[in-house]
């Protein structure tokens, strides 16, 4: 099973080149130990030393692209259980299913409901992944449904049928689309396997309970298949958690190999709001993709934002560019707000600022991405800095007063800020949420 | 090779705390309820216990709320008067407990005197069985006059009583030790100030499993994903054996879901983010869903929408998964 740094670092080159990230090689054995690296970034190791460390070089949950040309959607390659202690690294691809049994107005009308989801909020673009074709009639009406989904949009798709008859027929005509062929089973496995070798594609694989998923991952991996994506086939919220955590915990932990793939959660529930409820619980705990049904904006809203909010690397805060913003109809007259360059703390702010209805210039200061009292303690929104921005980024020229409006937490700045800007200060409210009233005391009508 | 399920062994177990006080124990509530005691993370019931379900409290306010208007909305029959405002909402929406946030006592809004709070907390505590957690206006030092007078006049009811802060813990800690109610102790999402609030609490003299941690949440879209990771290591804490960390978690959802604009914007502008009427309360639905996903044992929400959607994702999660 698993080998130690030091066992593999008896096998490696021992150039020390460094042209695998790590300085040394050493340091990359002990990455490639951890799961935290792949034995194909080195380009000295010997074919005889790839095998010898066979499964225990790979990374522990393997990368699959479902996709291709303009939407490909890479799924797996996940190294951690808790977003803190790294990073989740491919946000979960989801899925809208489609079933073949649509007339020709019904699927035309889906297809645009789902090429038109797309979101823009606090500055971020959310974009939606793959259609998920369902088999319920014969063969033929399911080839007609996935020809014509596949010439309406350019997402990726997912063929589901257990037909391997069917599955031939749809693949043919998607051929060049990398489709992810769902799914195969215990009794049609050798033939779906066939198939997915056949056309190359990823395949899908769902068994009744993630003890015979096991078995199956084993016999399809045997017949040399090795894109899979895992189905465990629980459909309860509460047992399709506990799978999803075993699959997640058994290849970090065990590195349990038939489970090293990415996994798919397929939604329940018939009301639209109780479905996102349960898509983001399989979120949250690792479904490397979601299939779902419902495809109305107000309901895929807030769960793209929480699959964005989620896969957020802890380390690096999202940040805006350090410059000039205009909310509304701004004037030569209207106020300037200074903030920091740490998104969530700027969109906070710019929210408010539209809320108060009075135009206004937002001047957030780069603080390497760190909110107003972070940035302040760690020495990043001093006088000095604001000061120099203020002066080089030409606000002087939009505005003909000469006033800025500091947060109320770094009150304590205002003197010194004065004195070096040459503007005055004047001390906005703590809290975001304070400026409507401020904004409508100082500058209302 | 046959799959073996992999077991995590904790050594310890977050704390149970009881709300509320039967005429039994001097109180005059129709039952309490328990929140804590997990001996596992969240819902995994094949390698621990989820003794206890989460909660949900719904929000009251006894002056008439400065919420969005079409949250405001659903509540406009009532929200003129707190005690038929808190009997609907545990009545017809089953809410579990009553959360009253007395935003009139704020010195620069109406200004109510202790007594007038006390009189608004001691009508819904006769109007409804259920336990009540009682919130200040944020005003530090009116809410430690307020806080006490209520614990004071309100002795043996084993109210939940928010908020004890780093600056400003004492007279809290103090009354509510002396009159047997429990705790929120808040802190601003960092996990190092939550650990040590809750030790000078606890040297004050009131017992661990007097207190609750409310994390300070961000709502979703803005910043849940830092109380979602802050969350998750204090449950770990608490399983670990961090005595200080074993607390119950409280979530402030509704007050931050609805501070979204992606909640509560309506009308042509916001077409492209689809209706309002389903994304508000999905906003808020989602926000807590994804907390309960940390362990969040208290939420404290406020649409009747969300709150059903909570119910029914909580009635999913403690079904066994046991294998």
């Amino acid at each position: 099973m698993a080998l130690t740094g030091l066992e593999i670092y008896k096998l490696l080159p021992k150039k020390n080149c460094g042209e695998c990230g790590p300085p040394t090689c050493l340091a990359f054995a002990m990455s490639l130990a951890a799961g935290k690296a792949s034995l194909d970034t080195c380009p000295y190791v010997s074919d005889a030393a790839k095998e010898a460390l066979g499964s225990a070089s790979a990374p522990p949950i393997k990368l699959v692209k479902i996709g291709a040309g303009e939407k490909i959607v890479e799924l797996g390659d996940e190294t951690v259980i808790f977003r803190h202690d790294k990073t989740f690294f491919h946000p979960t691809g989801i899925a809208f299913e489609v079933e073949d049994s649509l007339n020709e107005a019904e699927l035309t009308q889906k297809i645009m409901e789902i090429n038109g989801l797309e979101f823009s909020r606090v500055g971020l673009q959310y974009e939606v992944d793959m259609v998920a074709v369902k088999q319920t009639g014969d063969a033929a009406q399911f080839k007609q449904a996935v020809e014509k989904v596949a010439a309406g949009t350019k997402l990726a798709l997912v063929l589901i049928t257990e037909d391997p008859a069917a599955a031939a027929q749809a693949l043919e005509v998607c051929t060049g689309r990398n489709p992810l062929l769902y799914a195969a089973t215990e009794s049609n496995y050798n033939d779906m396997t066939e198939l997915a070798k056949k056309y190359n594609v990823p395949l899908g694989i769902k068994a009744e309970d993630i003890f015979k998923l096991s078995d199956l991952a084993e016999k399809v991996i045997a017949l040399g298949h090795k894109d899979l994506v895992l189905d465990s086939g629980a459909r309860g919220t509460a047992q399709v958690l506990a799978d999803l955590t075993q699959l997640r915990r058994a290849t970090i932990k065990k590195k349990y190999r038939p489970f090293g793939y990415p996994t798919v959660a397929f939604t329940t529930a018939e009301d639209p709001m109780e479905e996102m409820i349960q898509a983001q619980v399989y979120i949250s705990k690792y479904a490397s993709m979601v299939v779902v049904k419902t495809s109305a904006k107000h309901f895929i809203l807030p769960l793209l934002t929480w699959r964005q909010n989620l896969y957020t690397d802890p380390q690096k805060p999202i940040q805006v560019e350090s410059k000039i913003y205009e909310v509304g109809k701004v004037t030569a007259d209207s106020p300037v707000y200074l903030t920091t360059n740490f998104s969530l703390t700027y969109f906070s702010v710019e929210g408010e600022v539209e809320g108060s209805k009075v135009p206004a210039y937002i001047i957030p200061v780069a603080t390497d991405g760190t909110s107003v009292l972070t940035a302040w303690a760690a020495g990043k929104y001093s006088a000095e800095k604001i000061a120099e921005v203020i002066n080089s980024v030409g606000i002087a020229d939009k505005v003909n007063h000469r006033e800025i409006i500091l947060p109320g937490y770094v009150a304590v700045l205002s003197g010194k800020l004065e004195e070096k800007s040459g503007w005055k200060v004047i001390v906005g409210p703590r809290e975001a949420a304070g400026i409507p009233a401020f904004a409508k005391s100082r500058y209302g009508k | 090779m046959a799959f073996a399920v992999v077991k995590e062994r904790y050594s310890s177990k977050v704390n149970e705390v009881v709300l509320g006080a039967t005429s039994e124990k001097g109180g005059t509530r129709s039952h309490v309820i328990k929140v804590g005691g997990q001996t596992t993370l969240p819902y995994l019931h094949f390698e621990g216990e989820v003794p206890n379900k989460p909660i949900i409290a719904m929000e009251v306010t006894d002056v008439e709320p400065n919420w969005p208007a079409p949250l405001k909305e659903m509540f406009k029959d009532v929200y003129n008067d707190p005690t038929a405002w808190a009997k609907k909402c545990v009545e017809e929406y089953k809410a579990d407990v009553i959360y009253i946030v007395l935003n009139g006592a704020d010195p620069d809004g109406a200004n109510k005197t202790p007594e007038e709070c006390t009189e608004t907390v001691k009508a819904i505590l006769k109007a409804v069985g259920v336990p009540l957690i009682v919130k200040g206006c944020g005003e530090e030092e009116k809410d430690n006059e307020v806080l006490t007078k209520i614990a004071e006049e309100c002795a043996g009811e084993n109210l939940m009583i928010a908020n004890a802060e780093q600056e400003n813990y004492k007279s809290l800690a103090a009354a509510c030790m002396v009159h047997k109610h429990t705790l929120i102790a808040l802190s601003p999402l960092d996990i190092n100030i939550c650990k040590q609030l809750n030790i000078l609490i606890n040297e004050m003299g009131l017992p661990l499993d007097k207190i609750v941690i409310d994390p300070m949440i961000g709502g979703l879209g803005y910043g849940i994903e830092y109380a979602y990771s802050i969350m998750e290591r204090v449950r770990m804490g608490a399983l670990q054996g961090d005595k200080m960390l074993s607390m119950p978690m409280v979530c402030t959802v509704g007050y931050e879901a609805w501070r979204a604009k992606e909640a509560y914007s309506e009308g042509e502008e916001f077409q492209s983010w689809g209706e309002q009427s389903f994304r508000g309360p999905l906003w808020e639905a989602m926000t807590a869903a994804t907390l309960i996903q940390t362990g969040a044992d208290i939420l404290l929400m406020r649409h009747p929408q969300a709150v059903k959607l909570a119910q029914k994702n909580i009635a999913e999660l403690m079904e066994s998964n046991k294998y």
